[in-house]
């Protein structure tokens, strides 16, 4: 079995700008991983993953060189529409995704386009609001959903064409912690459920990491760090320009205080299990 | 100062946002307005410039009823960010749209250079001052959306949710130029739901829920406060959250970072270090 994304030796420039955005980035990700991707702004995060569903180069041109590979495809010499039943993307504003009268016609576009037939759309639609928990909604205009629910709707869009592989381009900027959280635990059910591939670009560690298998660091278009959180959290994200969450620095704080622990805890439940234990 | 008197205020739709709230701002002081979507809590900050203007009772800007005054009157002394900047900008150019303020208020010349300049380089916006910010990146326009309001520094600040998008060192940036305003002796509002970033600033709270004001505290005291920031469904700030869960107990006033709670940890180790 191909793996979901396989990338090696890739440069990107965008047409008319100077410098490379993606500097030799070197990237293999299985099927069935939950990748949290971040970094400083401009650091080629969301370059990266415009190229997971081919729209660089096929719809930003520049100059693309080295080698990759999405669910078995070269992107390269993959037209747009047929990377899009592979690879679904969310993006930060769900307001840019979603267009029709009804959140049922949103949902059912991509495979109307498809020439599917009608019981299949109904099936498909059908499973993806249940599985995004909107199936009561589906009547609804998008313009009467809060900002959590679009893009909730957004995501079944994206689940109804069935993809390897969905890419989340800071899906939760817009929207409160507590929203926010329920995505990302939305994600790991998708993740686990189904076996999809999530690659998510996030901010927001403290509520997302938990969620993780792997997380990667970019820092000025190259991948700087890469492996599980808690392992990556050993390095001084700050460094990149990325926050790290306040239970992760506590934790450091400990060790510099001479503690040392195999794995530091991402969730607030083992961090004060480990605390009961280095204290009583 | 700012005086919000007993204030309502019903949209055209018929939906009533503000339920009765009062608060007043002081010179000098940081307020962060927080709670959940539809709380009220960018209806009351457009009051604060005469955006939108009371239902019933009444807003004070320095002793003047927002009722006597046009907008354009009012912003000079209060400079609000909107929380989706693209609503804010009309000019060619990054550079155009940060002098544009300045223009209108009747700065000159080398002045409006000069701050320009000096904003711009602040905001990590210097190389884009000739793009059109239509073509900024989402974090890129809300760090101009803010420099065009800074540069002409009015005396009361009003932030709409300034750390999204924003990186760490950026939020770093922004937290810098509140600090600054507030040294002034100018007074910062912010609406946020990025706790992180208040437990950063500490600054007075006042959580809203469903067009009232529920609480207005100190940071201290009101983020660790589980039960009311559950009510304005906020999530707790991550070490709020352990030092519940570590101690069992529902509020540790004031143990908001990781300093805080190392504080309170470190002599717990000590005593388990000298019994070993």
């Amino acid at each position: 079995m191909p793996k979901a994304i396989k990338v090696r030796g890739l440069h990107y420039r965008y047409e008319g700008m100077d410098g490379d955005v993606l500097v030799d980035v070197n990237l293999e990700v299985e099927r069935g991983e939950f990748v949290l991707l971040t970094g400083a702004s401009g650091c080629g995060k969301t370059t990266l993953c415009r190229c997971f569903n081919g729209l660089i180069p096929h719809f930003y041109g520049g100059d693309l060189r080295g080698e990759i590979c999405v669910a078995g495809f070269n992107v390269r010499e993959t037209p747009i529409h047929k990377m899009a039943l592979k690879v679904g993307f969310i993006f930060q504003n769900p307001d840019s995704q979603l267009f029709s009268l009804t959140v049922e016609r949103d949902v059912a576009f991509g495979l109307e386009n498809l020439g599917m037939d009608r019981e299949e759309i109904k099936r498909r639609v059908d499973w993806a609001l249940e599985v995004v928990g909107m199936k009561e909604y589906r009547h609804f205009a998008p313009y009467e959903l809060s900002g959590g629910q679009k893009q909730r709707i957004a995501i079944a869009s994206v689940l109804a064409m069935n993809p390897e592989v969905i890419v989340l381009d800071e899906p939760t900027a817009y929207l409160d912690p507590k929203t926010a959280l329920r995505i990302f635990q939305l994600l790991d059910e998708l993740n686990r459920r189904l076996g999809l591939t999530v690659i998510l670009v996030e901010h927001r560690l403290d509520l997302a990491s938990r969620y993780a298998s792997r997380l990667i660091v970019m820092s000025r278009g190259r991948i700087v760090l890469d492996g599980d959180p808690p392992t990556v959290f050993h390095h001084k994200l700050e460094e990149y320009g990325v926050t790290t969450p306040r239970l992760i620095r506590f934790f450091r704080k400990l060790e510099r205080e001479g503690y040392s622990f195999e794995s530091i805890p991402l969730t607030t439940e083992e961090a004060a299990t480990v605390l009961r234990r280095i204290t009583s | 100062m700012i005086e919000v008197l007993d204030v309502y205020y019903t949209y055209p739709n018929g939906f009533t946002a503000l339920k009765g709230v009062s608060l007043t701002i002081d010179r000098g002081e940081c307020i962060a307005i927080m709670g959940e979507n539809g709380a009220g809590k960018t209806t009351l900050i457009k009051h604060f410039n005469g955006l939108l203007k009371p239902t019933r009772g009444a807003v004070l800007v320095d002793g003047s009823n927002t009722m006597d005054l046009s907008v354009a009157q009012l912003s000079r002394k209060v400079g609000l960010v909107f929380q989706n900047p693209e609503h804010q900008f009309f000019s060619e150019t990054v550079e155009d749209e940060v002098a544009f303020a300045l223009k209108n208020f009747g700065f000159q010349g080398d002045e409006i250079k000069q701050r320009v300049d000096q904003v711009l380089e602040r905001m990590g916006l210097t190389h884009y001052r000739q793009s059109s910010p239509f073509n900024l990146s989402g974090g890129e326009k809300k760090r101009l959306a803010i420099a065009s309001v800074v540069v002409f520094n009015p005396d009361y600040l009003i932030l709409d949710e300034p750390t999204i998008g924003q990186d760490y060192l950026q939020k770093r940036e922004i937290i810098g130029i509140i600090r600054s305003f507030l040294k002034e002796g100018k007074a910062v509002v912010i609406v946020t739901h990025d706790l992180e970033f208040v437990v950063d600033l500490r600054p007075r709270i006042i959580l809203m829920s469903q067009g009232r004001i529920i609480l207005d505290d100190t940071a201290d005291k009101a983020l660790s406060n589980l039960k009311l920031l559950d009510e304005a469904s906020l999530l707790p700030p991550q070490i709020v959250e352990l030092a519940y869960k570590f101690f069992n107990s529902p509020s540790l006033e004031g143990v908001l970072d990781e300093d805080d709670l190392m504080k309170i940890i470190k002599p717990l180790l000590a005593r388990r270090r000298g019994q070993q």
